[in-house]
């Protein structure tokens, strides 16, 4: 760093530059013509939607995965990181959003993973490492035992030891994803002291998250990335939060949704003080038969855990359910279906169905108790059954004794809804219902969920496609850091202000 | 920013938070000591002759092996694994070096270095399936158990080699001490003090812990995980090889059978002794003081006129044990993150 001249940060070279930086996985494409420039002693902020390949880009800093094209350049020097062990040679370190600490090593060993101080005989030096460590912790100001296991330490505290990895590896690019997630106000005050010294250092930092505010304070520079491609990049002081969220969404509302206008009926779930400690805090909502409401909100807001806590999947702490007018009882998914309740979840390959199965015991599991006689599954019903509600659907499979593991993303999906629709549910709750699957497939998604709401079921939609949430719903819950910070019927929804509420900014709109 | 005026510094705060649990875990080997001394005490105080040089001399003997292949077990389950093959290794590697020296007579450090690269061998076939071949170490060392046992039939082919007609300097070795104390349990002692030593103090077996400890971060930070995975069990394999040449030693007589079923006695010693079966964390030391325990246990049952039914019950019962200990401890520290790490509570 000492060799660039003190003349700004635009007239030096950048230490690092990425150019039209491209990368695909299979049929979804991540990174299409990403940009970025950073430079020492500035901290530069990269703000996005949830999939809008800022993890990828991340993901290629730091030497995880290769790209298909474009330039990645050190210092002006092109280079094609084999490992993570290459791309923290070249000075990059990246601190995750969980830090990948290792809980059975005191903290000092956890700095020094493979670069342990040697001594005697060649063997580790403890007392040096341990002495070693602690100086660079109190140069970070915190006070923390280095010989202590990293176990026990709470999320803060390891990602200051992971900066303390960096530090200690005289990494010049810091890369820091969404630190400050799961961090208090005094957490943050303490880390972001910390940055703006190794800024100030002289380092180039990353600096990836959904906070303005913590933007705006930490950062020299913004850019703005969508749909896996630059958007734009401007000094922090020259652009506003409104800017920025617009450049963020910054789409038409283009796609049709088969949507149905449907007068509501009767309230089927009622939600009231909802609580997990950790997760979700005083979480209150209703949804009426016929009625589409939508969970949005920034991932890790906390949405999936409360509609597993309304299924009852995940026990909740305090808070009522009801459906029907019926209390569920925590923590128990039987008595939810029994009530009627039917939950696709998030991850259909984990949750969803059993990869190994057919087709045929895949769409029947949840109704093998009203299709078997005496206890034992007959065949025929199974069969007939299962072929009238994949038909239904149009999956397309080969035999209905395939794996399930056999059928496309987005046939698999219909393969998890046919299993919940065939039990006739009274509420039906969907946690990403197109994730990952093709936009053919996604329109028919979208137009069953619509005609099953013409039908008087209730739906529950957890969706992080601002698109599916504002063609989809009749209203809009969003939620932010475990709480719902608003509602909005469909006509008040926009994109922006979804954005806004999911991002703290309200007051600011 | 709510969550700051409601707590107002405890992410700062950053005490060492011991607790008993951690102490009765940091000390476990004080516990096994402590077992131990108290199983030998009741014992003796029933049958003072417990204490007696032959007596004790008998346990030592017995534990030798235990130990030794407690040693490598260790290594490989620190990283998640386990080799269930070691039973086995050794019935090879005590048949062939025991077939050699019968019929050339060579001299016994050449068997020890036989019985080692035999081991090595076999500890390279399962690291290579494991590593290379994506296999649970579970499923693959369960294959190689049979697999190596079939070898060993194989080249047996229903014979047997007898003690006379092994070297007689072979079996003094086998069955000598130095003031009271047998060869084999020394040696298993020094290869426990050496493996201990490259386990705490050597950069590789830093990185076996860290491998089981988190093996998604061990990647990120670049440890090598195939070089250091085929090192675990290479030397478990070969510390499984040299107990062979020393079961020879100190029978004479082997046979097919030779370690059959052992591999279960020395993962029961590694569980008793504090190695977490889930990786990451436990030692060599406690490994072997687990072995020891259990060769006394053995040995003090009978004196004690307890049926063998509650010999095989109370090694069960140590084992639920030392795995509820580990798991208390790894729930406590997942409530222990959840608390600190939450910040809507």
């Amino acid at each position: 760093m000492g060799a660039t001249e003190q003349t700004g940060p635009e007239a030096a070279r950048p230490i690092v530059a990425l150019t039209g930086v491209a990368k695909r996985f299979g049929a979804v494409r991540a990174l299409s013509d990403a940009r970025l420039e950073l430079h020492a002693g500035e901290a530069h902020a990269l703000v996005g939607e949830n999939g809008a390949g800022k993890s990828t880009l991340i993901k290629i800093l730091a030497g995880l995965y290769r790209p298909d094209a474009g330039s990645v350049e050190i210092d002006g020097r092109p280079v094609a990181f084999a490992g993570t062990a290459e791309a923290k040679a070249a000075g990059i370190a990246v601190i995750y959003q969980e830090p990948a600490l290792f809980g059975d090593l005191t903290v000092a060993e956890n700095l020094f993973v493979g670069r342990q101080p040697k001594g005697r005989f060649g063997l580790i030096d403890r007392a040096e490492m341990n002495r070693r460590a602690a100086a660079l912790l109190e140069r970070l100001g915190v006070r923390l035992d280095p010989d202590r296991p990293a176990g026990g330490l709470s999320i803060a505290d390891q990602q200051i030891v992971e900066i303390a990895g960096a530090i200690a590896l005289d990494a010049r690019v810091l890369v820091m994803d969404e630190p400050t997630a799961a961090l208090s106000g005094v957490e943050v005050e303490r880390l972001f002291g910390v940055v703006r010294s190794l800024r100030d250092d002289g380092a180039a930092v990353l600096f990836i998250s959904h906070r303005f505010d913590e933007v705006e304070a930490l950062c020299q520079r913004v850019t703005v990335m969508r749909d896996g491609a630059h958007v734009s990049t401007d000094r922090m002081d020259e652009v506003t939060v409104e800017q920025l969220v617009r450049r963020m969404v910054g789409r038409e509302l283009g796609a049709m949704f088969p949507k149905r206008e449907v007068e509501p009926g009767e309230t089927v779930l009622e939600v009231e003080g909802l609580s997990r400690a950790g997760i979700c805090r005083d979480v209150g909502f209703t949804v009426r038969a016929g009625e589409i409401v939508a969970l949005a909100g920034l991932v890790g807001a906390g949405r999936s855990e409360v509609v597993q806590a309304v299924f009852g999947i995940e026990p909740r702490d305090t808070g009522t359910v009801r459906v029907d007018g019926r209390t569920l009882p925590s923590g128990s998914p039987r008595a939810a279906m029994r009530a009627g309740v039917a939950l696709v979840p998030e991850d259909r390959r984990l949750q969803g169905l059993l990869l190994d199965l057919s087709v045929m015991r895949n769409a029947t599991l949840v109704r093998r108790g009203r299709l078997s006689r005496f206890g034992f599954l007959t065949g025929g019903a199974e069969r007939r059954e299962a072929a009238e509600w994949t038909a239904r659907l149009s999956t397309k499979y080969g035999r209905l004794t395939d794996p399930a593991a056999t059928l496309s993303g987005g046939n698999q999906q219909k393969v998890v809804l046919a299993k919940w629709l065939a039990a006739n549910p009274r509420l039906l709750i969907v946690d990403e219902p197109t994730r990952g699957i093709d936009v053919a497939t996604k329109a028919e998604v979208h137009r069953l969920l619509s005609e099953l709401a013409a039908d008087g079921v209730a739906i529950l939609m957890v969706s992080s496609e601002l698109l599916e949430v504002l063609g989809m719903a009749d209203r809009v819950l969003v939620m932010r850091e475990g709480r719902i910070a608003g509602e909005l019927s469909r006509a008040e929804a926009t994109e922006e202000s979804v954005m806004l509420l999911a991002t703290g900014q309200e007051a600011a709109a | 920013m709510t969550a700051l005026l409601k707590r107002p510094s405890r992410g700062t705060a950053a005490g060492t938070g011991s607790t008993a649990l951690d102490l009765a875990l940091r000390f476990r080997a004080l516990g096994l000591l402590i077992a131990l001394a108290v199983l030998v005490a009741a014992t003796a105080a029933v049958n003072p002759r417990f204490l007696g040089l032959q007596s004790v001399q008998d346990m030592l003997f017995a534990a030798a092996i235990t130990v030794l292949l407690a040693s490598g077990m260790t290594v490989v389950v620190l990283t998640r694994g386990i080799d269930l093959s070691v039973g086995s290794v050794l019935g090879l590697s005590a048949y062939l070096t025991a077939s050699l020296l019968s019929e050339t007579g060579a001299p016994v450090v050449l068997a020890l270095l036989a019985g080692l690269a035999i081991g090595a061998a076999c500890g390279a076939a399962n690291g290579a399936i494991i590593h290379f071949g994506k296999v649970p170490p579970l499923v693959a060392t369960l294959g190689t158990l049979y697999i190596v046992r079939g070898l060993v039939y194989f080249a047996a082919g229903g014979s047997r080699v007898n003690a006379s007609d092994l070297p007689r300097g072979f079996l003094d070795f086998g069955n000598g001490s130095v003031l009271g104390v047998p060869y084999l349990f020394l040696i298993s002692l020094a290869v426990l003090v050496a493996v201990a030593v490259f386990l705490a103090g050597t950069r590789a077996g830093r990185d076996l812990y860290a491998l089981g400890s988190n093996p998604e971060g061990a990647r990120l930070v670049g440890v090598r995980a195939g070089r250091r995975l085929m090192t675990a069990y290479v030397l478990c394999g070969a510390l499984a090889g040299l107990g062979g040449v020393l079961h020879a030693a100190r029978f004479g007589t082997v046979d097919a059978s030779a370690g059959h079923g052992l591999e279960l006695t020395v993962v029961a010693a590694v569980v008793v002794g504090g190695v977490a079966i889930f990786g990451g964390s436990g030692t060599v030391l406690g490994a072997g003081l687990g072995a020891l325990l259990l060769a006394v246990i053995n040995n003090a049952l009978p004196v004690l006129r307890i049926d063998q039914f509650w010999q095989q019950a109370i090694v069960g019962a140590l084992i639920l044990a030392a795995i509820a200990l580990d798991r208390l401890v790894g729930l406590r520290a997942a409530r222990a993150l959840r608390r600190k790490g939450s910040h809507v509570d």
